[in-house]
């Protein structure tokens, strides 16, 4: 009976096979490179050959001047954009469903998800020429009302609200879907109950729409939990300069740095793996989390 | 009575035409900035360097466009993402479709599905980090190669995520009477999953290209010369280089109808071309893919 069910499920093992060898490779096994954290790491001796020094890599990573200042940009710059991640779709959800006209509705939508699509690259470009204080757009306006050039990409008192006020600016559209989907599963049965007893469009609002949504609110801001120390490498990466790396650099951005442009890769990895751990727990912490809270399931 | 009521359908109707123009705003805020560095593209470098571009080009030229598209780097880099494309593209759909359909099966048709999930969502969850993957890549001989591009990315487990979560509500009758009259998993898989799984096909099959497009870390960590990067590698290049905090002038003198900030425009402008075109096509799947893939209850 066993080998029978075996030689049924053979065919579904066999499809798993190329997936499962290639994140074996490339995911699995860099897991085992974390030793790295642990060794005066030299690529010529190799991970078996190189010496370990303990907790070294970390003592060092605790003495670098800039630790904190990066640890607590990382959270901060995190923290609002998933804050304002989640305000702004979801007002604009409510506001995109109180939409009767439907060429309008549609072409909203269409253009908001836009620029999720583009890569930092691309709207990285577009910021650096638009923002840019001799000849970009934004300070012709300002100056226009009279008011002086700011430098937004190279002053570090701008910097982190250009990261958050762009990066919200990219994903809020796209963000808008599953909470307008929230939208249409609510039952329109309390809509109309709910006219027949008086209640304006406001009341409706607040008394239906928004408990109606406060399953995927309570999901999406859960699960965002374990972004707290990601604050966005490709953004951060692609705007920043020397100017504002005491406002601007995070993380992974001085990851990239310590690692791949000093070669300290035993620090880089320590730093790395710092990080890993925290936002593995956050994770695991946050599923957990949206289990008990709204019953939710990755699969 | 008569009067409360007037009062309330007048604010109403304040609030629809507020509404309609925040969003249509909203929604214009997304396109300008776009828009604005087409039209520099499109101008003149006197026109665009005195600040006279606002939502339209000054003096129509092509001239930064017919610059770019006679540099050899560019061209170069433009292939190397047409091939990554096509390969990843395959692959990547390939793998999704072979991990998700196992995946998406009962405890009953397949008894250690559990672990095998687990083995998939556990690397969203804890990661090597940039330095091991970087030395595991290397390890495998990937470096320099087009295959850094696809295969280290080839298993996309938000894809199969969103793959196995529509396979689940497809109707189990339909497999179960494909079961009986003699198919295996791999017809039903192909001749049945595959057929009834449009929406979130095309979905996956945007976020594919759309990653492959876009993707320009890997190129320009996993690649040593600038002739084997990518296109948007190359781009990234330029932007950062022309970045004006870096001062890194390229200098163009004697062309007088480019300049760096027109080129530069007409570059972020062809690198985001392929997605403006793709895009409106497939905007209508997306939504009902993510939607049905993703969220549930």
């Amino acid at each position: 009976m066993n080998i029978k069910k075996t030689k049924r499920e053979m065919p579904l093992h066999l499809m798993l096979v190329p997936g499962v060898v290639i994140l074996l490779i490339y995911c699995y096994y860099p897991m085992l490179g974390f030793a790295i954290a642990f060794q005066k790491f030299i690529p010529i001796n190799g991970l078996f050959g190189s010496n370990w020094i303990g907790l070294g890599n970390f003592r060092y990573v605790l003495q670098m001047p800039d630790i904190w200042k990066v640890l607590g940009n990382t959270v901060f710059i995190a923290t609002m954009k998933i804050l304002f991640g989640l305000i702004v779709p979801i007002v604009v959800a409510i506001l995109i469903n109180e939409l009767k006209v439907m060429l309008i509705k549609r072409g909203v939508q269409t253009l908001i998800y836009l620029p999720h699509f583009l890569s930092w690259v691309i709207l990285g470009g577009v910021l650096v020429d638009i923002l840019s204080p001799s000849e970009g757009i934004v300070n012709q306006l300002l100056n226009a009302v009279g008011l002086d050039s700011v430098f937004f990409l190279g002053s570090n008192h701008w910097f982190p609200s250009v990261l958050i006020f762009s990066d919200v600016w990219k994903e809020f559209g796209f963000s808008t879907i599953v909470f307008l989907a929230a939208i249409t599963g609510i039952n329109p049965a309390l809509y109309e109950a709910a006219i027949v007893d008086g209640a304006s469009h406001t009341r409706q609002m607040w008394h239906i729409t928004l408990p109606g949504m406060v399953p995927i609110i309570v999901l999406m801001a859960t699960l965002s939990l374990g972004n707290v120390l990601n604050a966005g490498f490709d953004q951060v990466f692609n705007l920043y300069s020397p100017s504002v790396y005491e406002s601007g650099d995070i993380l992974d951005t001085l990851i990239y740095r310590i690692g791949l442009l000093d070669a300290q890769f035993g620090v880089a990895t320590a730093i790395g793996l710092f990080k890993s751990i925290v936002s593995f727990v956050l994770i695991a912490v946050s599923y957990f989390m949206a289990y008990r809270l709204v019953n939710y399931r990755i699969f | 009575m008569f009067h409360v009521q007037h009062r309330a359908s007048l604010s109403r109707r304040a609030f629809v035409v507020g509404n309609y123009t925040f969003l249509v705003a909203l929604s214009l805020l997304c396109l300008l900035p776009l828009v604005q560095v087409l039209s520099i593209s499109f101008s003149s470098s006197a026109a665009a360097s005195a600040g006279l571009v606002k939502l339209f080009p000054v003096d129509f030229t092509l001239a930064s466009y017919s610059y770019i598209l006679q540099k050899q780097e560019f061209i170069n880099s433009f292939g190397i993402t047409l091939q990554r494309l096509i390969l990843g593209f395959v692959t990547n759909m390939g793998l999704s479709l072979l991990c998700a359909y196992p995946l998406s099966k009962e405890r009953k048709d397949l008894r250690i599905r559990s672990w095998y999930a687990w083995f998939f969502v556990f690397t969203i969850l804890f990661s090597g980090g940039l330095i091991p993957t970087y030395m595991v890549i290397s390890m495998t001989g990937l470096i320099d190669t087009l295959w850094a591009l696809i295969i280290p990315s080839a298993v996309s487990v938000f894809n199969v995520i969103l793959l196995l979560n529509f396979f689940r509500g497809l109707p189990q009758e339909v497999e179960e009477s494909a079961f009986l009259d003699g198919a295996g998993h791999w017809t039903v898989l192909w001749k049945m999953y595959v057929p009834m799984s449009y929406p979130v096909l095309a979905t996956v099959a945007l976020f594919t290209m759309v990653f492959h497009w876009n993707s320009w870390f890997d190129g320009l960590i996993y690649m040593n010369f600038p002739k084997n990067y990518p296109l948007s590698t190359y781009l990234q290049l330029l932007v950062i280089n022309s970045n004006p905090m870096k001062m890194d002038p390229r200098n163009l003198a004697g062309i007088l109808e480019i300049s760096e900030r027109t080129t530069r425009a007409a570059q972020i402008f062809l690198g985001a071309l392929p997605i403006l075109i793709v895009y409106p096509f497939l905007q209508r799947f997306f939504v009902k893919g993510i939607v049905l893939g993703s969220v549930k209850g």
